[in-house]
């Protein structure tokens, strides 16, 4: 939200030197049955001055799933076994994080830039709350984005932002088929010296639609009528089969 | 074919979730055993979250218990006197098995405890019937016939109830027992308690093995669906898409079960459900004892 107040803001004020506009190939993802990952484009130009084959300058562009909270447990030899002991709560996390850019991160963006606009995954989690007794609490948030990287839901692609003629971009994001609906946000950075000279922002959606949908909103509206109905369902796929089966039989 | 699940919100292979239902319904109709302590397992191999796979595995225990037991009824191998009797005590059970694993959660370490249970439980049991097993199985070759059920202090216990396809003249009170004992084990564990239940029903009330899988795949039904309503109605982790997949697989398998079940001799079953058993407790000692590859994992807060 914040983010978006400050896009339009961005937007309100006097045309800056440079400019940054772009599209999306498509700006609303429906996860049906069949859904099994998707690819977004997006594209757009830079409008006077800015000169992003400069070797000083590029353009970063980030896609974010919604954020939630989570918890990072880590397991410990206790005895014989392994069990998990320590756990530290991640205040919010988001559930698809990438970023892709023109040209090798430490080039083109400098580290109190990134702080700023939490450009990359690490700054883009928040973590607070590590409990007094866990020193290395870097180690989880590390662990975290591990993970998720291995999952395809965390991914940095260096030079996957083609820029041709100067002033005319585009990337693409593989959306993997584990995701989880709410908005998506891309920002656009253009950067210069490793500053971020200019952004902007765009909103992707992304909802379950169809018999997904249907499901999803009865198992959370109506959880008693859902239970008796997947129960139901069981019980007479359990007759079913008996049935056909004492029929081939006969 | 992928397929999206609404709850689990991730994509999966259909037909490898179809071969899981079937593998497991196989299973469930041989030897009496709901399946739950195997399904689980897997479903978190393919990348389901544990609780929808906890929650959705009872909704298919349910469907597969119901297709076999028909194929028992069928075959007469069904005390349903005996079955109510034990079902009683198992639902009085679980409620005490729920309250028992709330208290737990607040105290932590759930997870580690419902290992341990898997571990101790799966180790005695598959341990003592392996080696039962065995010792009936060498004196059924060597000739010498079964010493007949010694009448001991169970037969002492008054309320006495006659169960006609079990051939038993016992009293209520240790069904009730066995029941209830087995409820507590199976809510704390997420299971439908079969591959208790079965040893439990053999070795302590001395029923005939065909008749025990027929009878602790009814009482299976009603703990299970019981199970299925409260995730559904609390935690919302019944995923109706995966249920569908995982029955249409597990429904066939467990008429394919019940028939080569019948096939095969009362010795011959425990000895196989018994390394099954030790599979798996095997399997989960070693995830204990080995330093996991991953030492981190992610869950939602609070849960």
């Amino acid at each position: 939200m914040v983010r978006l107040v400050l896009a339009l803001i961005l937007f309100a004020l006097p045309v800056p030197a440079q400019e940054i506009v772009a599209g999306l190939s498509q700006n609303r993802i429906s996860i049906s049955t069949n859904f099994d990952g998707s690819e977004i484009l997006l594209f757009g130009a830079l409008k006077q001055g800015a000169n992003p084959s400069d070797p000083d300058s590029g353009v970063i562009i980030t896609l974010e799933g919604p954020r939630v909270p989570l918890t990072v447990r880590r397991k410990d030899r206790v005895g014989p076994i392994w069990v998990n002991r320590s756990s530290v709560e991640v205040d919010a996390a988001p559930s698809f994080y990438a970023v892709n850019t023109s040209a090798p991160l430490e080039r083109i963006l400098n580290f109190t830039a990134d702080l700023r606009h939490e450009i990359t995954v690490g700054e883009a989690i928040r973590s607070v709350g590590a409990p007094p007794d866990i020193s290395d609490s870097l180690a989880f948030t590390e662990a975290l984005i591990r993970i998720r990287e291995e999952n395809g839901l965390y991914q940095t692609n260096i030079d996957a932002v083609t820029v041709r003629e100067e002033t005319l971009f585009n990337t693409s994001f593989i959306l993997p088929a584990n995701l989880v609906e709410g908005v998506y946000t891309a920002r656009l950075f253009l950067t210069s010296d490793g500053e971020v000279v200019t952004q902007s922002s765009q909103t992707i959606y992304v909802e379950k639609v169809g018999l997904e949908r249907f499901l999803y909103t009865l198992a959370h509206e109506q959880p008693l009528a859902y239970g008796f109905l997947s129960l139901a369902i069981a019980i007479a796929a359990g007759w079913g089969a008996s049935a056909v089966f004492r029929y081939i039989q006969s | 074919m992928q397929i999206y699940l609404p709850i689990a919100e991730v994509s999966v292979n259909a037909f490898l979730i179809l071969g899981i239902g079937g593998v497991v319904g196989i299973l469930s109709g041989m030897f009496g055993v709901g399946g739950g302590f195997l399904i689980t397992p897997m479903l978190f191999f393919v990348g389901i979250p544990p609780a929808v796979a906890v929650a959705t595995s009872a909704n298919q225990i349910v469907a597969s218990s119901m297709s076999a037991v028909l194929a028992h009824i069928k075959r007469r191998t069904v005390d349903f006197r005996m079955g109510c009797v034990l079902l009683a005590g198992g639902l009085a059970g679980s409620a005490v098995g729920v309250w028992i694993f709330t208290m737990l959660r607040q105290l932590g370490q759930v997870d580690l405890l419902v290992n341990l249970c898997y571990v101790v439980f799966l180790g005695i049991i598959g341990g003592l019937m392996f080696i039962e097993s065995l010792n009936a199985i060498r004196s059924s070759r060597s000739g010498k016939r079964q010493p007949r059920r010694r009448h001991n202090w169970i037969h002492a216990l008054p309320l006495k109830v006659k169960f006609r396809t079990s051939g038993l003249y016992i009293s209520v009170i240790p069904p009730v027992l066995v029941g209830m004992a087995v409820g507590v084990l199976a809510a704390v564990m997420g299971v439908g308690g079969g591959f208790i239940m079965v040893p439990a029903m053999i070795y302590l009330l001395g029923m005939p093995t065909k008749v025990v899988i027929g009878t602790s795949l009814f009482q299976i039904i009603f703990v299970t669906a019981f199970t299925t309503l409260l995730h559904a109605t609390t935690n919302y982790s019944v995923d109706m898409m995966l249920a569908l997949l995982l029955l249409f697989g597990g429904v066939v398998g467990a008429q394919v079960g019940t028939r080569m079940g019948s096939r095969l001799k009362a010795e011959q079953l425990r000895i196989l459900l018994a390394a099954l058993v030790l599979a798996v407790c095997g399997k989960l000692a070693l995830d204990l004892l080995l330093r996991p590859d991953e030492l981190y994992s992610i869950g939602l807060a609070g849960a």
